[in-house]
């Protein structure tokens, strides 16, 4: 008979194993670029124009694009999200209508990226005559990290528990002026946690911005909304694979330019996470 | 005066509430709006199984299937790979990691989650091509199995997290039970745990794999975009993404190549929503 113990060791070596192959990629990618790409990092490289068509100089203006095309996303996306999660939490009720809402912020989520900026090319630029711009770009992006912040969102307001609101409700507040005093103070860090999160996937996104705002080559800031503007991923896209000659030091200090950005705010994200469930007074 | 402002204030968090089915209804109707032009000049059934995809030629013949058959190739080479790795890395998290060690774990797959799509494919461009160039001694190493390899990473955090979470729902009782009853830990989670949320598990596969077919840089940059019919797994191979990321740059608004290429994202969009409204069902049967 086989023995179910040495059975038991040998699955969970293949577990672990089947971990290890995640982790130990994982790992080696974010060592190998940080190697590679901060000895690139300097000054110049950060504050500096590109020249000699992106094979010299820096990536400014990639940055401030990419700074640009988050911000404007945000602003389109926090409102909204922040309004629809709080319709989810406190007034939905449970019924076919909120089955299909919910629904439809997981298709919003599944919907490739490509398909966004074929979306955002036929809305906003073709349509709305917004051309290229940092306006579509923006909006495009707002509307896909959408279903990020709702869904973050209403998880923080929906932690926030029940008796809170009854005892406002029972005090005489309204409605409104519960969720508005006692409802989201108490959900601020898991909101803020969505809307990094938002951020980083807005920051690291191509496809989306490729027809709607991305310049191949423009070594100047943007002068309005309606200017196109580089941008980091898809800087990096160009250069490693449009322009044949690039120094490889380039490449990867874009590379880790846009790594270190987005990684950044993920991590700000998992320590706000982290503290609030420490924190936690219920 | 109060109340006149919070009746207006209602009103804005209903209508942001349903701004979800109206965007995704936005979505589809602009890609239809755009893309069903293209059908006035290739039939439905020619553009879905056409043999060859040359946009630009006098005809240009607009035929995707081996556009499909590309995505198809890659998603199954990607599925092979992550579903026992991220299936087995989910039970290693919600069964066997020491608590400490789970929450690094968990970190880590977010982290993975997070590295944006470009990146990705710019590090699979210097380490993964050549390696496969110089396995198989191929004469370029951007091929199907470079983007499954590739793919199956982005499809992992997706798998790892939701089936960590279906793991993780299970009532404690049938654990206990199990282990009650004399049944090692491995048995427990082969016999009682996996069956039970193996649901939630299938919907984790299809959300990874869902992910896979609409990822679109980290392949554009290491398939090698050949448009041809694939026949096995170490050829180039174009995406119906990269198809679209590639081409739409130079297509002329309005023209037959560009109606095409919006044909291709109501392809994407259907699979896409078939694939994750079909997952929610998986998802839902579970909370029941």
């Amino acid at each position: 008979m086989r023995n179910p113990y040495r059975t038991q060791r040998v699955a969970f070596f293949f577990l672990l194993l089947a971990t290890l192959l995640i982790v130990i990629p994982v790992g080696l990618i974010v060592v190998v670029i940080i190697q590679k790409g901060l000895p690139a990092i300097n000054w110049q490289f950060l504050s500096d124009m590109p020249r000699q068509g992106m094979r010299a100089g820096g990536i400014f203006p990639a940055i401030v694009g990419t700074l640009y095309l988050v911000s404007g996303a945000i602003l389109f996306a926090l409102p909204i999200g922040l309004l629809a999660a709080i319709y989810l939490s406190e007034y939905a009720k449970d019924n076919l209508l909120t089955r299909i809402i919910k629904l439809a912020i997981v298709n919003l989520a599944g919907v490739p990226s490509v398909v966004y900026g074929l979306f955002g090319l036929a809305l906003f630029v073709v349509f709305l005559k917004f051309g290229a711009s940092i306006l579509a770009g923006s909006l495009t992006l707002g509307i896909m990290i959408l279903p990020v912040i709702i869904t973050t969102s209403r998880e923080a307001l929906e932690s926030v528990p029940q008796s809170f609101r009854e005892v406002s409700l029972s005090l005489g507040a309204s409605k409104w002026q519960t969720i508005r005093h006692i409802v989201l103070p108490n959900a601020i860090p898991g909101i803020l946690t969505g809307t990094i999160l938002g951020l980083g996937r807005a920051a690291g996104e191509t496809a989306p911005i490729l027809f709607t705002v991305a310049a191949f080559y423009l070594p100047r800031l943007p002068k309005s909304i309606f200017d196109q503007a580089m941008a980091l991923p898809y800087h990096l896209y160009v250069i490693s694979t449009q322009v044949p000659n690039v120094d490889e030091k380039i490449r990867y200090g874009t590379a880790f330019v846009l790594l270190t950005l987005v990684l950044f705010m993920n991590l700000v994200a998992i320590i706000i996470r982290y503290k609030f469930r420490k924190k936690k007074k219920w | 005066m109060r109340k006149f402002k919070e009746f207006i204030i209602e009103k804005l968090i209903v209508i942001c509430g349903l701004a979800s089915i109206f965007f995704v209804a936005l979505i589809f109707l602009f890609l239809l709006k755009e893309g069903l032009a293209v059908f006035n000049t290739v039939g439905p059934f020619k553009f879905l199984f056409g043999k060859s995809w040359y946009p630009i030629s006098e005809p240009a013949q607009l035929g995707i299937l081996p556009l499909i058959l590309g995505s198809l190739l890659v998603t199954l080479g990607a599925a092979v790979i992550s579903i026992p790795i991220g299936v087995g890395c989910a039970v290693y998290i919600a069964e066997i990691a020491p608590a400490k060690t789970k929450e690094i774990l968990k970190a880590g797959i977010e982290l993975l989650a997070a590295i944006p799509s470009v990146v990705l494919g710019f590090i699979g461009m210097i380490t993964l091509v050549p390696l496969v160039k110089s396995i198989f001694h191929l004469p370029t190493g951007l091929t199907a199995l470079s983007g499954s390899i590739m793919l199956a990473f982005m499809a992992m955090p997706t798998i790892v997290s939701i089936a960590e979470d279906a793991l993780y729902s299970i009532p404690k009782t049938y654990k206990e039970g199990a282990l009650a009853l004399g049944a090692t830990h491995w048995q427990t989670i082969w016999r009682v745990m996996l069956p039970a949320a193996s649901s939630g598990i299938l919907a984790a596969v299809m959300l990874g794999i869902g992910r896979v077919i609409g990822e679109t840089m980290a392949v554009m940059m290491i398939t090698g975009n050949a448009a041809v019919m694939p026949n096995n797994i170490l050829v180039p191979v174009r995406t119906l993404t990269a198809t679209i990321a590639a081409e739409m740059g130079e297509a002329v608004v309005g023209s037959e190549h560009y109606f095409a290429l919006f044909a291709i994202g109501i392809v994407l969009f259907i699979i896409s929503f078939a694939i994750n409204v079909t997952a929610d069902l998986f998802l839902h049967k579970r909370q029941q």
